[in-house]
C-alpha cells in the first residue's frame, strides 16, 4: 500500500515505537519507508535503519523533528494508559503534548496524521446497541473518569480532522487488542484462573495485534482520513472466550469483586481500575464496515488465533 | 463389525486374554456351588440375606428403570414432538451459516429453555395455532397484542414459532434496557436470543433476516384490569417506522387466552409508586397460598396475513395512519378469535 511510492523518501514519525505494537509496527514499515522513533525507551534491538530519538514528546526537541521537515506522515501510539501515573502528567502527556504534536504537524506540513485511539472511548454500557458505529458518543469516561483524557485526546484528533481538511487524519478506534502487548484485555486473558461477575457473560469482541498493525498501514496510504473503528473476528461472549483458552473462570459478585479491586489496586496488588469490570460486565463492541469498505480491512487472524495470541512469547 | 476391532463373545475369552482363564473357571465353580447350598439351606447371617433379596431385586429395579425411563421418553415426545432435535439442528445450521450470533444467542441454552417452555406450550396452556404458514421466510415483524399481567404471551408466542413453524424460527423480542444490569438475567436473556432494545439493535436483527417481536401497547396493555380484556390500548408508533425503514412485512399476531390468566381487579398506583415500579396490578389470586401459577386457560394464537407498507417513514401522520391500519386488523382478529372460542379453558 506504501509501495507505489517507494522512490519518497520522506520519513513516517512513530510517537511511543517502543511499545510492543509500535515495534510490529516498525518492522512492518521500516523496508518500506523511513522511519522516525520518538520514544521515552530506549530501542536497544531496533533495525539498523531506524532513526530513533530518546526524547520525551513533552520536549521542545520533539518539534525539530518536524521542523527539519521531510516528514511524511505523524502515527501516534505514545499514549499513557497506567492510571499509577498522575492525573497531571496524563493531561499533559495525552492531551497537551498531542496538541503541540498536532501543531507541528500543522505548521509543517505534514500531510497525514494518525491517531491510534480505542473503542474504550464509546464505554461499556448497558444500553449500547450490539455493534456501536463511529458516530456514536464518547461515553466513556462516564462512569470511569480517570480516563476522560484518552476521550479529550480522541476528541482533539476529531476536531483536527474537522479543522484541517487538507490534512488527512486518521483516528483508528480498535477493539480490545489481543496478543503480546501489554494492555488490561491481554493481561486478564493472560490469567490462569479468571475472575468473571457471576451472572455476567457479555459478549466481546478482539482484535489480533498483527491485525491493527495492517490497519495502521492502510491508514498511512494517501486519500485515506476520517474515524474508523477496526473490530475483529466474530464476537465471542467471554465464558466461551475463556473456554477456548482453557482457563479456570471464577465468579464474583459484582459488589463483592467491585470492592476487592478497588482495595487492590489502591494497594498495588492488581493494575486492574475497578470502573474496568464494566468491561466484563456490559457490551461495548463496534461496527467496523467502514473500516472494511474504505481500507479493505478484514482480519487475518480467526478467533482462535486472536485468542491464543496472548499466549504467545513474551519476548517476541 | 468393520475393520479389525475384535468382539469378545463371552466373559471367558476377555479372561483368557489376560491369562486368568484358569482362575475364572474356579471362581464360577465356586459360585455355582454357593448356588446350590443357598437353595437348600437358608442363609445362615443377615448379611448374605440381604444379598439374596438384593439379588432378586435387582432385576426388579431394572424394569422399573427402564419402564421409567420409557415413560419418560413417552413424554418427551408427547411435549417436545419427534423431531426435537432435527429442530435443534436446523437452528443451529442457520447460526453457524451466519457465522454465530453477534447478540449471544446459543441454541443450546435455547433449546434448554424450549423444554421448560414445551409443558407451558403442550400441556398447561395446550396452545392452539392458527395461520403461522403466514410468516414468511426471511426478516419480520411479529406484532401482537400484549395481555395477562406477566408477559408470558412472548414466551409462547416464541415457542409456537419453535415447535409449530416449519422451518422452525427463533423469536427475538426486545427487552428493557436495565435488565443489562441485573446478574443471571443479562445473561440468560443474551443466550435465549432477547436483544437490548435499542432501534440499531431491531434494524441489525432484521437485516440478519431474523423474526422480531414487538408489542407496541407496551406496559400498559400487560397490566390491563380484566373489565378492559381483548380491547387494545394506544400503538406506539415506532414499530411502522422500523419497518418502513427495513422494509420489513409486519404478520400481526392476536393472542387469545392470555387476559384471563391472572385476572386483575385493577391498578393500585400508590403502591406502584411506592415500590417504584411502572404498575402494580391487584390480582386476588396471588394472595391464595399456592395459586401464584397462571390459571390453566387455552391459548389460541392467530397469525394474520403478512402487510407489507410503503411511505417516508418520518411522516408521523402517514404512520398514525397506517399503524391505525395494524391495530384494527389485530382487534378484527381478536373479535373473529373470541367469537370462535368454545370456552377459557377448553
Amino acid at each position: 500500500m506504501l509501495a507505489a511510492d517507494a522512490a519518497d523518501d520522506r520519513a513516517v514519525v512513530i510517537t511511543g515505537i517502543c511499545g510492543r505494537l509500535g515495534r510490529r509496527l516498525t518492522r512492518a514499515l521500516h523496508r518500506e519507508v523511513r522511519v522516525i522513533g520518538l520514544d521515552r525507551r530506549a530501542f536497544p534491538d531496533r533495525p539498523s535503519d531506524i532513526e530513533h530519538h530518546e526524547i520525551d514528546i513533552r520536549s521542545k526537541r520533539t518539534k525539530d523533528i518536524f521542523r527539519a521537515g521531510n516528514v511524511r506522515a505523524l502515527v501516534h501510539l505514545g499514549v499513557m494508559h497506567n492510571l499509577r501515573d498522575s492525573v497531571e502528567d496524563h493531561h499533559s502527556w495525552n492531551v497537551v503534548a498531542f496538541q503541540h504534536l498536532l501543531e507541528y504537524a500543522e505548521r509543517y506540513k505534514v500531510p497525514k496524521v494518525v491517531l491510534l485511539s480505542s473503542a474504550n472511548v464509546y464505554g461499556p454500557r448497558p444500553d449500547n446497541p450490539v455493534f456501536l458505529n463511529e458516530d456514536a458518543p464518547l461515553l466513556g469516561a462516564g462512569p470511569f473518569s480517570e480516563i476522560r483524557d484518552l476521550v479529550g485526546l480522541d476528541m482533539g484528533a476529531q476536531s483536527y480532522l474537522w479543522r484541517y481538511p487538507q490534512t488527512e487524519a486518521v483516528i483508528l478506534r480498535p477493539s480490545h487488542i489481543l496478543g503480546t502487548v501489554h494492555n488490561a484485555p491481554s493481561n486478564y486473558l493472560r490469567l490462569k484462573v479468571v475472575p468473571t461477575l457471576l451472572g455476567f457473560d457479555p459478549m466481546m469482541q478482539v482484535v489480533h495485534q498483527d491485525d491493527v498493525v495492517w490497519a495502521l498501514r492502510a491508514a498511512l496510504a494517501p486519500g485515506v482520513r476520517g474515524i474508523f473503528n477496526i473490530g475483529g473476528p466474530p464476537p465471542v461472549s467471554l465464558s466461551r472466550a475463556l473456554t477456548l483458552l482453557e482457563r479456570t473462570a471464577v465468579g464474583v459478585p459484582h459488589g463483592v469483586a467491585r470492592a476487592a479491586v478497588d482495595r487492590l489496586f489502591r494497594w498495588r496488588v492488581t493494575s486492574f481500575p475497578a470502573p474496568e469490570l464494566d468491561f466484563i460486565r456490559y457490551v461495548c463492541m463496534v461496527d467496523d464496515a467502514r473500516a472494511r469498505s474504505v481500507l479493505g480491512y478484514r482480519p487475518r487472524h480467526d478467533l482462535l488465533e486472536t485468542l491464543r495470541a496472548v499466549d504467545e512469547e513474551r519476548w517476541q | 463389525m468393520a475393520g479389525n476391532v475384535t468382539r469378545f463373545s463371552s466373559l471367558a475369552e476377555i479372561a483368557d486374554l489376560h491369562g486368568g482363564r484358569e482362575k475364572l473357571r474356579k471362581r464360577l465353580q465356586w459360585r455355582r456351588e454357593a448356588a446350590r447350598l443357598g437353595t437348600e439351606m437358608e442363609s445362615r447371617n443377615a448379611l448374605a440375606r440381604l444379598a439374596d433379596v438384593a439379588e432378586s431385586a435387582v432385576p426388579l429395579l431394572e424394569r422399573l428403570r427402564a419402564t421409567a425411563r420409557h415413560a419418560a421418553d413417552e413424554l418427551k415426545t408427547r411435549l417436545l414432538g419427534r423431531d426435537f432435535q432435527q429442530r435443534v439442528d436446523v437452528l443451529k445450521a442457520r447460526y453457524v451459516d451466519l457465522g454465530g450470533d453477534p447478540f449471544g444467542f446459543d441454541v443450546g441454552t435455547a433449546s434448554n429453555a424450549a423444554m421448560m417452555l414445551a409443558f407451558f406450550h403442550r400441556m398447561y396452556f395446550r396452545t392452539e395455532v392458527f395461520g403461522i404458514e403466514n410468516v414468511p421466510a426471511g426478516r419480520v415483524l411479529l406484532i401482537a397484542n400484549h395481555s395477562g399481567q406477566v408477559p408470558i404471551d412472548a414466551a409462547i408466542v416464541g415457542s409456537s414459532l419453535f415447535f409449530d413453524a416449519n422451518p422452525p424460527r427463533v423469536v427475538r423480542a426486545m427487552v428493557e434496557k436495565w435488565t443489562a444490569t441485573l446478574p443471571f438475567v443479562s445473561a440468560f436473556f443474551n443466550r435465549v436470543g432477547q436483544v437490548v432494545g435499542v432501534p440499531e439493535n431491531a434494524r441489525r436483527l432484521l437485516e440478519m433476516g431474523e423474526v422480531l417481536l414487538a408489542f407496541p401497547e407496551g406496559i400498559r396493555g400487560v397490566s390491563k384490569p380484566f373489565e378492559r380484556r381483548y380491547q387494545l390500548e394506544p400503538f406506539g408508533l415506532g414499530f411502522m417506522r422500523l419497518a418502513m425503514e427495513t422494509n420489513t412485512p409486519i404478520v400481526p399476531v392476536a393472542v387469545i387466552g392470555a387476559e384471563e390468566q391472572y385476572v386483575s381487579l385493577g391498578n393500585l398506583r400508590w403502591a406502584a409508586r411506592l415500590l417504584d415500579i411502572p404498575v402494580f396490578p391487584l390480582i386476588p389470586q396471588m394472595f391464595v397460598p399456592g395459586a401464584q401459577m397462571p390459571l390453566p386457560t387455552k391459548y389460541r394464537i392467530h397469525f394474520g396475513e403478512p402487510m407489507r407498507f410503503e411511505g417516508d417513514p418520518d411522516d408521523d401522520a402517514l404512520l398514525g395512519e397506517k399503524v391505525w391500519l395494524v391495530r384494527q386488523t389485530i382487534s378484527d382478529m381478536l373479535r373473529r378469535g373470541l367469537a370462535s372460542r368454545r370456552s377459557v379453558f377448553l
